[in-house]
């Protein structure tokens, strides 16, 4: 059975232990690594392509950060033959029911609102859940709205959007991260 | 020799969630549909069985007053080698159990098997103790989720059985945790009484 503790053969199975583990992190990591980017990619460029007009550019390798309220906002830029057809803005609100949601909001260079995508957020699944446009229509009533006229909030706060039934907080972190894009896209002067 | 008895304990005899009651914390928090509650499983299993491995290996080697410490150390290995394999191949299902798959290491249930099993078993028993115990407890994760996921969403694995409109969301939401496994760990008690 185990054998006897003495100073010397603790110290050196734990130091053995942990460079073994050390070693085989390091070799799985190596290995995972790319496939972890390349699913990152892929899922911000499906979100690009679905939020976006039709656009020829490669907006991913265009992309810019600003630092807002203590996170950052990602900018993808859009051009077709050259020509600024839209930015989409990946956004954030830390007020979800439960954590951080992030969203990519495609904005036309008339600042109006094309379409928004859900990357990732940690709400409860049958109720906030339905945030994701796979899920439900709320995220299709921001399609062709313009935040100038169209209030990004929820109808009780006196805004314009209507929230998920039983699921207003997470309706509300929602307005919250596509209002924080829409405020950083006209500060950019993005719509002209 | 009795191998069988081994594997299949974990099932009902010693199933880890409904006998147990060990690992409530995966439990009633990834448990929402019956694929999260699958794959969680078979994360567990997959360290539960690498980690009996590994440590009935080198039960001999470690002195007695470092084991927890070592055992440690192994067990988050494996579950950072699955957690970041899960990120890169499956990122999907990563997404959706999150934070759950890190704290594996923290799951009673691996450093039960390993203080109570691996470090006084053979390799092959060390293997069958593994395999059994985690796949009783993805077993008991399925069940649970997808009682859960029918009474809650009205759909089994994704597909639909009957609109939601007509489904119990509480059974979604932490609570309908609770019921779900109390009335589960009722039913297992009963059978098992019957044997």
């Amino acid at each position: 059975m185990a054998k006897e503790s003495n100073f010397k053969n603790m110290t050196l199975t734990l130091f053995v232990v942990t460079l073994l583990s050390s070693a085989c992190l390091g070799f799985v990591y190596s290995f995972t690594k790319g496939p972890i980017d390349n699913a990152q990619t892929a899922k911000i460029n499906v979100a690009l392509s679905k939020v976006l007009p039709e656009f020829d550019n490669q907006p991913s390798t265009e992309k810019f950060t600003r630092e807002v309220d203590g996170g950052i906002l990602t900018f993808y830029p859009a051009t077709k033959g050259g020509v600024a057809v839209g930015t989409a803005i990946q956004t954030f609100s830390k007020n979800g029911f439960s954590g951080q949601v992030d969203l990519m909001v495609g904005f036309l260079p008339d600042g109006s609102i094309n379409s928004v995508e859900v990357i990732a957020h940690k709400e409860t699944p049958g109720l906030g859940d339905k945030m994701e446009s796979t899920k439900s229509d709320f995220s299709v009533q921001f399609k062709g709205k313009n935040p100038a006229d169209f209030k990004l909030m929820v109808k009780k706060d006196g805004g314009d959007v209507d929230a998920i039934t039983a699921s207003t907080i997470s309706s509300r972190a929602f307005c919250d991260a596509v209002l924080r894009a829409y405020n950083a896209y006209m500060k950019e002067g993005g719509a002209q | 020799m009795n191998q069988v008895k081994n594997f299949t304990k974990g099932f009902i005899k010693e199933n880890p969630v409904f006998v147990l009651l060990l690992g409530m914390c995966p439990t009633l928090g990834t448990t929402t549909s019956a694929v999260n509650g699958l794959g969680m499983g078979l994360a567990t299993t997959f360290v539960l069985v690498m980690a009996n491995i590994v440590i009935s290996l080198v039960k001999n080697v470690i002195p007695a007053k470092v084991r927890i410490p070592s055992y440690i150390v192994i067990i988050a290995s494996f579950v950072t080698m699955v957690d970041l394999s899960m990120a890169g191949f499956l990122p999907a299902l990563h997404a959706q159990l999150g934070l759950f798959i890190p704290l594996i290491v923290v799951n009673c249930i691996v450093l039960g098997r390993a203080e109570a099993f691996a470090s006084k078993n053979t390799i092959g028993s060390s293997f069958i103790d593994g395999l059994g115990m985690g796949l009783g407890f993805s077993f008991a994760l399925t069940l649970l989720g997808a009682t859960r996921e029918i009474l809650g969403s009205g759909k089994i694995f994704g597909l639909t059985l009957f609109p939601d409109k007509y489904a119990m969301l509480v059974f979604v939401l932490a609570p309908g945790a609770f019921f779900a496994l109390g009335y589960l760990i009722t039913i297992m008690n009963k059978l098992a009484k019957k044997n």
